[in-house]
């Protein structure tokens, strides 16, 4: 077990944003996002989540892919191609972690994202202890100890000390990096820290929520709930909920014209939306309760089944927060059997 | 608010009982007890569960559109609420003839974040009492004054008075207020340069992550297809693929919903990002009051807005042109 | 995160499976008011890569946005790749617009094929199609000419709106006609002068030649004549196992990643668009 003080964190950072490109929380008029460190910036470990998840360090809202030229009857292409620098994500809890694992198991899947793939092998991930978690956390539902993340540091932050332990090769290359300012110890505060942790999340509201009994009966039972009606009705169709999903993967792929040159880029998309599959000749899904009904049977049905039985949620409870109608996947587990063991 | 809660429900279930209303539009209890959400209820047993507290935020107007199209709906609008209705009256979005309202007095609604804001975490429960907030949590109880814990639409309340109801609950409607403080902040951007009022804009629109909640809550917003959902238009788009087209979505519905925007401030209260984005509304309210006298759209229903109106008295268009800032 | 850097130095090398090659249009043939056929092949002659019939193709055009066709040629063609188009959509009426020598770009092939080396060998195969939904059968039908001896006795239903709908008719009188154990039946929705063949709708000219379950049937065409033949043909003692058929929903990636072309846990991209009749039985109704 390593250890740095808390008070030289900006000379941590500063050590590693000297030879790569660092990712952090940061605040930004009162939100607080995944963006790059540059010296000075302060980092809050107060701050339990991001609005947005990690993802996009990996899977970037937007990204160009190729560039197009047209000249005449000419066409050329060319690739933007995928990241070679190496980067570090600092302060990424246990469920978004979980996240990527998730997403890894997209598009590192035959045929490889070569884009994602290229940050996923870049990146060093220090992860982070839940040190407060929220009324709104519900990772333990999904198998998730907030007191473990994984990653490739594993942190844990006190009043004095971030304890940081190297999880992996890349860990230790970062803490090798960085070791002019870390000491040895603190194996048993660490110990006492995790066991904090794990008491607080079985004293929040969500601890014993468990997909135990969620949606009982075949696909076609499940797919036709009438619960789904009353569940979807008051959905604005915003994307909110896709959006600071660490699990939402969907993307719509475009062309940015400017003249003869265009521009390929990828941003993400949301189920939610009309135009997700509107095509020339309408939609397969033209009311908002099948759109509704989608994320969820693709986060609870569709993923797990092409997955070995693992749901796509990590229950770091962004939708619960954020939702603007506050309909989120606790309520649609809870309203479909999913049970609260209390 | 409890009281009025308790009243609500029997009058609401009673409405379908006795055949009036076909369902109430109304808010219903969450995971937790600061998550409400718009729910229509259709049944007098399900009209029961109806929530009505601090937490009400969410501006029913809207849903009306969709949920009023057969029988009679009753719905249950805040004061604030009722200019929205107005509006879409005037816009004949709405019938009001399938619409039963019932008016529900209002004392200001919490932002749960707000609450966060303070530090306090892993609340489970929040009770008024008084001017306070009683904020039980996993770590403990704590307390804060309500006031500084309102929505951002209620720190500055246009009044407690409904502008269409055809019942109130509470019988006594309150006051019109004297829209306190409500420009402030227009006029400290006004104050500033243009370049620091950009970097403002630049910043805070930044965090935009194109989710649409802003445009899919407004009232204003009610096209049946927007154009920035219509491939045919050229500027669809999900990306904030760059700094402009943020500007530009934001500032195009801007003046899409200037003259019809009440200020109801569901944009920025559904905001994920927090953006104030309220602010560009009230900066062309600002405008309206000042070139074509003062204005308040939804205070009736078909009012001629005063940019879908004409008179001789007009203000001459370059008086907006020439103004600075 | 908008100014991240990304290392171009190799971009020429780089190939990645989202990114169309470039291609040209060679020939563009107006088979009907609204369909028309595109022949692509790689800048330097030939075809752009290997595919197997009823698998599709991404087809790009530079600032209008790309789009999945089926592709059209059969694979024994080692010339060029055929793309049988109806103008129904931005993209469409883009490449509608295009004359001979322009260059698109093409990635792809995407899906699972028609099972012609395995399910469909030494069968005997009714092809029933409507409208542009001969494009992908006509794949089929080519490649099974071309291996001939593989199949057993071949029928081809084939109804469009007017006789000036008739996507491939050139052809299907020049060839299909003149093969042996090879019939073709062609029907078009309403009466119309000059045309003397069969008159209605494809599921009725389907009762009424009584075909015998002795076969697997492929079916492609407009979701409303699926919906009837596959009736029909369950009416007449057809097995859903012995049917096939394409489905076609909004796709973007073309490799199950994007997450829109999903029925259920299958995405039609990936998992399709072929699917034998029974298999769509086990999906959500969402299509």
């Amino acid at each position: 077990m390593k250890r740095l003080e808390t008070s030289r964190i900006n000379e941590f950072f500063d050590v590693i944003a000297a030879q790569q490109r660092l990712y952090m929380p940061l605040e930004n008029n009162g939100s607080v996002n995944f963006g790059v460190y540059s010296q000075g910036d302060k980092y809050d470990p107060s701050a339990l989540h991001t609005v947005k998840s990690a993802k996009d360090v990996f899977f970037p809202q937007c990204e160009a892919m190729a560039s197009f030229v047209t000249e005449g009857k000419k066409f050329s292409v060319t690739p933007v191609a995928p990241t070679d620098e190496n980067f570090v994500v600092f302060g990424v809890r246990a469920c978004d972690v979980r996240g990527f694992e998730l997403l890894d198991k997209v598009f590192l899947t035959d045929p490889v994202d070569n884009y994602y793939a290229a940050r996923r092998s870049h990146g060093t991930i220090v992860s982070l202890v839940c040190n407060n978690p929220e009324e709104t956390c519900f990772c333990s539902t999904f198998g998730i100890d907030a007191a473990a993340p994984a990653g490739d540091v594993i942190g844990v932050w006190t009043e004095d000390y971030l304890y940081l332990e190297a999880a992996t090769q890349k860990g230790e290359e970062l803490l090798a990096l960085t070791g002019s300012l870390l000491t040895d110890g603190g194996d048993e505060e660490v110990l006492r820290r995790k066991e904090q942790t794990r008491e607080i999340i079985k004293k929040l509201p969500l601890a014993s929520l468990t997909t135990e009994g969620w949606g009982a009966g075949t696909l076609d039972e499940k797919f036709n709930r009438p619960e789904w009606d009353e569940l979807s009705s008051a959905c604005i169709a915003c994307g909110t909920c896709t959006f600071v999903c660490p699990t939402c993967q969907c993307y719509d792929v475009r062309d940015y014209k400017a003249g003869d040159k265009v521009s390929r880029y990828r941003c993400w998309d949301s189920c939610m939306y009309s135009d997700f599959t509107m095509m020339a000749h309408g939609t397969n899904r033209p009311t908002q309760k099948q759109r509704f009904r989608q994320r969820f049977m693709h986060k609870l049905v569709y993923f797990p089944d092409n997955n070995d039985g693992e749901f796509s949620c990590v229950g770091c409870g962004r939708c619960v927060a954020k939702c603007p109608i506050s309909m989120n996947i606790v309520k649609v587990i809870k309203a479909m059997g999913g049970k609260n063991n209390e | 608010m409890q009281e009025i809660e308790k009243t609500l429900r029997s009058r609401c279930a009673e409405l379908i009982e006795t055949g009036v209303c076909d369902r109430v539009l109304a808010w219903d209890g969450g995971e937790f007890f600061y998550d409400n959400t718009p729910a229509v209820f259709a049944s007098a047993e399900a009209a029961r569960n109806i929530r009505y507290d601090c937490f009400c935020g969410a501006n029913l107007s809207k849903y009306l559109i969709e949920k009023a199209t057969e029988g009679k709906t009753c719905v249950l609008l805040k004061p604030c609420d009722t200019y929205s209705f107005n509006q879409l009256l005037t816009e004949h979005r709405i019938n009001r003839d399938n619409i039963y309202v019932i008016g529900v007095g209002c004392d200001g609604m919490v932002d749960i974040d707000k609450v966060r804001a303070k530090g306090i975490k892993g609340i489970t429960n929040v009770q008024e009492s008084g001017e306070e907030l009683v904020i039980s949590t996993v770590y403990g109880e704590q307390r804060c004054a309500k006031a500084d814990c309102l929505l951002e639409k209620c720190v500055s309340c246009k009044g407690k008075k409904h502008f269409a109801y055809d019942e109130l609950i509470p019988e006594q409607d309150g006051q019109e207020s004297e829209k306190n403080g409500r420009f402030d902040m227009v006029e400290r951007l006004e104050a500033m340069s243009p370049q620091e009022r950009f970097a403002f804009w630049q910043e805070e629109l930044s965090k935009c992550i194109r989710c649409n909640a802003c445009r899919n809550a407004c009232p204003a917003c009610s096209c049946r297809k927007c154009i920035f959902d219509n491939p045919a238009s050229g500027v669809a788009a999900k990306a904030n693929s760059d700094t402009f087209e943020e500007k530009m979505f934001h500032i195009i519905r801007a003046f899409h919903v200037a003259g019809r925007c009440t200020d109801c401030g569901e944009c920025s209260r559904v905001c994920p990002q927090n953006i104030p984005l309220h602010l560009l509304n009230r900066k062309f309210i600002k405008e309206i009051n000042q070139f074509y006298g003062e204005y308040q759209a939804g205070e009736e229903p078909d009012q001629r807005g005063p940019l879908v109106n004409f008179t001789t008295d007009d203000a001459d268009p370059t008086a907006v042109s020439d103004k600075e800032g | 995160m908008s100014e991240e850097h990304i290392c171009t130095c190799h971009a020429n090398d780089y190939k990645d499976v989202l990114l169309p090659q470039t291609a040209v249009v060679t020939d563009i043939r107006t088979d009907t008011p609204d369909v028309k056929t595109f022949r692509v092949v790689s800048p330097d002659g030939g075809i752009c890569f290997d595919h197997m019939p009823g698998q599709c193709a991404m087809l790009t055009i530079p600032g209008v946005g790309e789009a999945m066709f089926s592709i059209t040629s059969s694979p024994t063609n080692t010339q060029y790749k055929e793309f049988s188009i109806k103008r129904c959509g931005m993209l469409t009426e883009a490449l509608h617009a295009m004359e001979p020598g322009q260059e698109i770009g093409i990635r792809g092939p995407y899906g699972k094929p028609f099972p012609v080396d395995t399910e469909f060998k030494g069968k005997n195969l009714l092809f029933i199609a409507g409208g542009i939904g001969i494009a992908p059968l006509r794949s089929v039908i080519n490649y099974v000419r071309a291996n001939r001896d593989d199949y057993g006795h071949v029928d081809v239903l084939y109804g469009s709106r007017s006789a000036d709908d008739l996507v491939d008719y050139q052809e299907m009188q020049q060839e299909w006609m003149q093969e042996k154990d090879f019939n073709v039946y062609l029907t078009i929705d309403r009466e119309q002068q000059g045309w003397d063949g069969h008159v209605g709708f494809v599921p009725a000219y389907l009762k009424e030649l009584a075909f015998k379950p002795d076969c697997t049937a492929i079916i492609c065409g407009p979701p409303i004549m699926i919906k009837f033949v596959l009736a029909a043909l369950v009416e007449m003692g057809f097995s859903k196992t012995q049917i096939y058929t394409t489905l076609e929903l909004k796709m973007k990636c073309g490799v199950g990643k994007c997450g829109r072309c999903n029925i259920g846990s299958k995405y039609v991209c990936k998992d399709g668009p072929v699917f034998r009749c029974d298999e769509i039985d086990e999906l959500p109704n969402e299509y």
